[in-house]
């Protein structure tokens, strides 16, 4: 007679059975981080539009050490993410060139190059040369 | 060739006698160096214990039957090398499917699944026999040859945590046999099997965990398949928008 077993699967610890899975979670936790440094951002625009006062004191707010240590730990876990976008590129966005893929470090390098210009062109605006 | 005892926990289900599955130990198995985990089972069955059950058919990572947990890793278990394990293995059926007897798993969930998302070439211009073949180059054969080594083993499935999750998500095999008509130059039936690709039971449902590809015997890399499929989704989304009068 068929009587088929489903076994459950743990609600809140399922991640804990792979390390992969824990690994994904670390991923998927700390993008909250990438959404609060966004939002912050958009708070600086808000304040920008505001006038210079306005602007002057979110910056100030900004360099209270809670904010300090939150755009720090914001900004580590920016580049882990860029970092760990990018080695999935190939994966999303193949090349075919003639009847070859691109090999995956092409485009993967290829970020990386886009990476580093955005960087000197956003440095130099900001007058940083 | 030397001779190794190997011990094998099997989680064992019996529906006619057994609530709920039970690990059973078939002690210092004689194996050889060159055994796979499913020689062990093979050789379990044929001298200890008549009624363990499993599915296997090629031997050879072709068919796709015989894939089980190993050690808690989704594997097929005839590309198993016991060399690469401990003295100890443990083998469960494949997560995320319900057990029919012992190590055998119910697929039916994928195979309806796989129907939904018309995993058949639907022709662009439609001809008659006489107009002959639908022809394609190399090159255009190359773009989705890859989805096409799918063995349909389920070890995709059974790595897949949001499939675990959210049982009505399609899946990462059925999704990237979609895709691999949806980018075969003689299909015309993307926008079909968008209906039901595109959705949140879709490629929507995957987050990216990877793992799906992680496990794949036949480097299909299914995890690309969808993020390609999202990134169609998305497109054809802003194109019905912004640009009604054309044509996807
Ligand atoms: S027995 Fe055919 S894939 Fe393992």
């Amino acid at each position: 007679m068929r009587n088929p077993y489903t076994r459950e699967i743990p609600k809140y610890t399922w991640y804990l059975r792979q390390g992969r899975y824990v690994r994904y979670m670390a991923r998927e936790v700390t993008s909250l981080f990438i959404g609060l440094h966004a939002f912050l951002l958009i708070c600086g625009l808000g304040a920008l539009s505001q006038g210079e006062v306005a602007y002057n004191e979110f910056l100030a707010v900004l360099e209270s050490p809670f904010y300090v240590v939150f755009l720090i730990v914001a900004l580590l876990f920016v580049i882990y993410h860029s970092i760990a976008w990018f080695n999935v590129t190939p994966q999303a966005m193949p090349v075919q060139v003639g009847e070859d893929f691109l090999p995956g470090g092409i485009i993967i390098g290829a970020h990386y190059g886009i990476w580093a210009v955005a960087t000197i062109v956003v440095l130099f605006l900001a007058g940083v040369f | 060739m030397s001779e190794r005892k190997i011990n094998l926990e099997v989680l064992r289900y019996d529906p006619d006698k057994d609530s709920e599955p039970r690990f059973q130990t078939y002690k210092a198995v004689p194996c050889q160096d060159d055994w796979v985990v499913l020689d062990a089972l093979n050789y379990v069955k044929d001298n200890t214990d008549t009624t363990l059950s499993y599915r296997w058919s090629c031997h050879m990572a072709v068919c796709g039957s015989c894939g089980m947990m190993i050690d808690g890793e989704p594997t097929l278990s005839c590309k198993a090398f016991l060399k690469d394990y401990g003295d100890t293995i443990r083998v469960e059926p494949l997560y995320h499917f319900p057990i029919e007897r012992d190590l055998v798993t119910v697929i039916d969930d994928f195979v309806e699944k796989l129907t939904k998302v018309k995993p058949f070439l639907i022709p662009k211009q439609p001809k008659s026999i006489e107009e002959g073949e639908y022809l394609q180059t190399p090159k255009q054969l190359k773009k989705f040859k890859q989805y096409t080594l799918c063995i349909n083993c389920m070890l995709c499935y059974s790595a897949c945590p949001q499939y675990g999750l959210i049982p009505d998500f399609l899946g990462p095999a059925a999704l990237s046999l979609a895709h691999r008509y949806n980018i075969d130059s003689r299909d015309g039936g993307c926008q079909e099997r968008m209906k039901v690709t595109a959705t949140n039971i879709g490629v929507w449902e995957c987050s990216f965990v990877g793992a799906c590809s992680e496990v794949c015997p036949g480097h299909v890399d299914p995890a690309s398949s969808l993020q390609q499929m999202k990134i169609a989704s998305t497109v054809d989304w802003y194109k019905k928008r912004l640009m009604p009068w054309s044509k996807s």
